[in-house]
């Protein structure tokens, strides 16, 4: 399978690592991977502060950068559902289509389309998994405790595959971090509060490892772990189904 | 206290400086939350109540003019007085009217956040009418001379010893008197001795029904009733969306509305008013104040379809660390922030942005509103009529060039990171928000886009990677 690989913004500057495990991960599970060279980002940053108009010529390059593929993966669930939800073009809307219908977050691209059932890593340690809200809420990942229906969790049967790795339960298992993009500065001081009170939860259960889907949430959440010296380290999921 | 210069972000920092505060204040409505989860999963078609819910309002949305005429004219049928009120002004003016003809300067008021929204208290205390909350949590939020924090919860962000203070200042009991049950036993004393003087009696309307001419109001104190009942002139407020068709919608409803609010199966008092007492008065004002000119806007219009139940600010992780008061608005947290731009967008400009867009708000609502879909549509509005912040506008341009050329990205990119290995001090000060809490990012020599660049070979192999992850061994958990 022809798979384009997009890489958050921030996850091409500041955790190369996060996308070296992406992309061995699906070489490994025999996928042919091009990483176009010329991405930036998905124009959500603009988007979700009210800048939507601003984000156009940033969807036509990602339209240019993204066309043409059997699927464009991404290890982000907020950037997937954003592409998802909101790239339009100019000139190239079938191309836009095409892209919005044929982008998956990592692990749903796994499960749903690879139809993943193992996977040869090892882990050997807890691991506590936060799920970020795009992913979750609006890709449905997995199942959300508010609503009355049955339990399921694309992460977590992954997870549940790495030889050795003990998945532990929070308190409260599907709670925003507070990270919201922009939010994190404009409303500094709730995001770091709930940001705070995630890491605890993980901490309070006994994880070693805190993973996530998402980058964002957890460069916020590592940016508190660093803070208060707490004894948790934190992973891109990508780098432990990675791991041999 | 100046909450009407300082926007969400300062108030809630105020709050949060108050850790403890936080921690009773988030897991009190975390709590209610849980019980929200327990009853409706007592309810195997909850799912579907939610649908029939929500389908049967945008019916009543989609139908309002017919629906109000309808109820109009069988309400005047069963000897209630209706009147129209555009706004506040006509509101107030139209209480003040029935009560100065009937000569009463006292009346008793059950929880109504329409009449909040119309700040009638104030109005009529200007006119020389006393009024006095009979809800307990909105009665000790009138003695402190603060607005509501919760619409269901009125003072859930007050330590029960601040509420026995306030009893001690203002009610004369003992101080430091704070159990919850002493303090409730001096207010239903008090509060009997209101209901029985007081002629006339304002209650809220949490359903009309077209059908049949009657409303229906819920509360869990009976405070509703007791003035009601007591009252020489009943009168009702009611904001113009809460119709329903026929009184068997009741029937879905009712099973929806204490279960998302705190986790009942259903409020204590679902008493139904249909027509007055021999020798006593009912008046009903029908209101729009905004929602015709909401309804008239396609992106936001199923906001009217809220029935007040505050389930997403108790699932709200943003309004449960920032509390009520935060939001400067009487109707407070998510649905609070979609509907109040509506009544002043300048005014209330920040509040779309006092979320992180999580979703849990449309998960727990029971009319299934998309909160989370408008606050991102109120966002864009706000920015289009020119009320973002002019300092943002720059930034967000700055950033909209930067992503829209790749070389300038990579460039700026490399720029950051080397800042960040090699003059840290440059970011990590107190001019940065996210450092206050939060350390930065390390800043690795190398971007996944060069790594990329210099290892990969065409066919799909790569060289072999730098380990992922650096030592897991060091990690030395308690």
């Amino acid at each position: 399978m022809n798979v384009a690989l997009f890489l958050p913004c921030y996850v091409d500057q500041f955790y190369p690592q996060v996308g070296i495990s992406t992309l061995q991960l699906l070489e490994k599970l025999g996928c042919t991977v091009t990483y176009p060279l010329n991405q930036t980002c998905c124009g959500q940053p603009m988007a979700n502060s009210g800048f939507e108009k601003l984000a156009q010529d940033c969807n036509e390059l990602f339209v240019k950068n993204f066309a043409g593929f059997d699927a464009v993966v991404c290890p982000s669930g907020s950037c997937t559902l954003h592409v998802k939800d909101h790239l339009h073009s100019h000139d190239r809307e079938g191309d836009a289509q095409q892209i919005r219908s044929h982008i998956y977050e990592l692990t749903e691209f796994l499960t749903d389309v690879l139809k993943v059932e193992r996977l040869p890593a090892r882990f050997m340690h807890k691991v506590g998994l936060h799920q970020s809200c795009h992913g979750q809420r609006g890709l449905h990942l997995s199942q959300m405790s508010e609503l009355v229906a049955p339990p399921f969790s694309k992460p977590e049967k992954l997870l549940t595959m790495v030889e050795g790795l003990e998945l532990i339960a929070l308190d409260r298992k599907d709670e925003c971090c507070g990270f919201g993009g922009t939010f994190c500065v404009f409303e500094e001081a709730v995001s770091s509060r709930m940001g705070i009170d995630r890491v605890e939860d993980h901490v309070r259960n006994g994880a070693e490892v805190l993973t996530g889907g998402d980058m964002s949430c957890l460069m916020h959440l590592e940016g508190i772990v660093r803070r208060k010296k707490l004894p948790v380290r934190v992973m891109h999921i990508a780098e432990i189904l990675n791991q041999d | 206290m100046g909450n009407e210069t300082k926007d969400h972000a300062a108030l809630a920092e105020a709050f949060i400086r108050d850790e403890e505060r936080v921690d009773w204040h988030d897991g009190a409505l975390w709590w209610i939350r849980q019980k929200r989860d327990i009853a409706s999963r007592q309810i195997p078609e909850w799912e579907a109540l939610r649908e029939a819910a929500s389908r049967i309002k945008s019916h009543v949305l989609s139908n309002l003019h017919d629906y109000l005429l309808e109820f109009e004219a069988n309400a005047t049928r069963n000897g209630i007085r209706v009147h129209w009120a555009a706004d506040a002004a006509e509101h107030n003016a139209i209480v003040y009217s029935i009560l100065k003809e009937k000569g009463i300067r006292q009346m008793v008021k059950s929880k109504s956040m329409l009449t909040e929204e119309c700040h009638l208290n104030e109005y009529l205390i200007e006119r020389g009418v006393d009024v006095i909350n009979s809800d307990l949590g909105e009665y000790i939020q009138q003695l402190d001379n603060e607005p509501p924090s919760h619409i269901v919860l009125p003072c859930i962000h007050k330590r029960k010893e601040e509420i026995g203070e306030i009893f001690h200042e203002h009610l004369g009991t003992e101080k430091g008197v704070s159990d919850p049950t002493t303090l409730t036993r001096f207010a239903r004393r008090h509060l009997r001795d209101v209901f029985i003087t007081r002629r006339a009696a304002l209650t809220g309307v949490n359903f009309a029904v077209a059908e049949t001419g009657e409303y229906i109001v819920c509360t869990n104190e009976g405070n509703a009733d007791m003035g009601a009942h007591l009252s020489e002139v009943q009168i009702a407020s009611m904001g113009i969306e809460k119709i329903v068709p026929k009184k068997a919608h009741m029937g879905i409803f009712l099973r929806l509305l204490a279960r998302s609010a705190t986790g009942q199966p259903i409020t204590i008092y679902s008493s139904h008013f249909k027509k007055p007492r021999e020798g006593q008065e009912m008046h009903l004002i029908l209101v729009d104040m905004g929602r015709s000119r909401q309804l008239g806007r396609p992106e936001f219009r199923d906001s009217l379809k809220c029935i007040k139940c505050g389930a997403c600010m108790n699932t709200c992780p943003v309004y449960r660390k920032s509390g009520g008061l935060s939001y400067h608005n009487t109707i407070s947290g998510p649905i609070g922030a979609i509907l109040a731009p509506n009544l002043d967008m300048k005014k209330h400009a920040d509040l779309p942005f006092a979320s992180t867009l999580c979703g849990s708000c449309s998960n727990v609502c029971p009319v299934k509103i998309n909160i989370h879909d408008q606050l991102y549509q109120w966002r864009q509005v706000i920015v289009k009529e020119g009320y973002a912040a002019h300092t943002k506008v720059l930034g967000m341009k700055a950033m909209a060039w930067t992503f829209s050329s790749p070389g300038s990205f990579s460039t700026l990119g490399k720029a950051g990171r080397w800042v960040l290995n090699n003059i840290p001090v440059a970011v990590n000060n107190r001019f940065n928000p996210w450092f206050r809490q939060r350390d930065m990012p390390e800043g690795p020599k190398e971007s996944f886009s060069e790594w990329y660049a210099r290892n990969h070979r065409p066919g799909g192999a790569v060289d072999p990677a730098p380990k992922a992850s650096s030592d897991l061994q060091s990690i030395q958990p308690e």
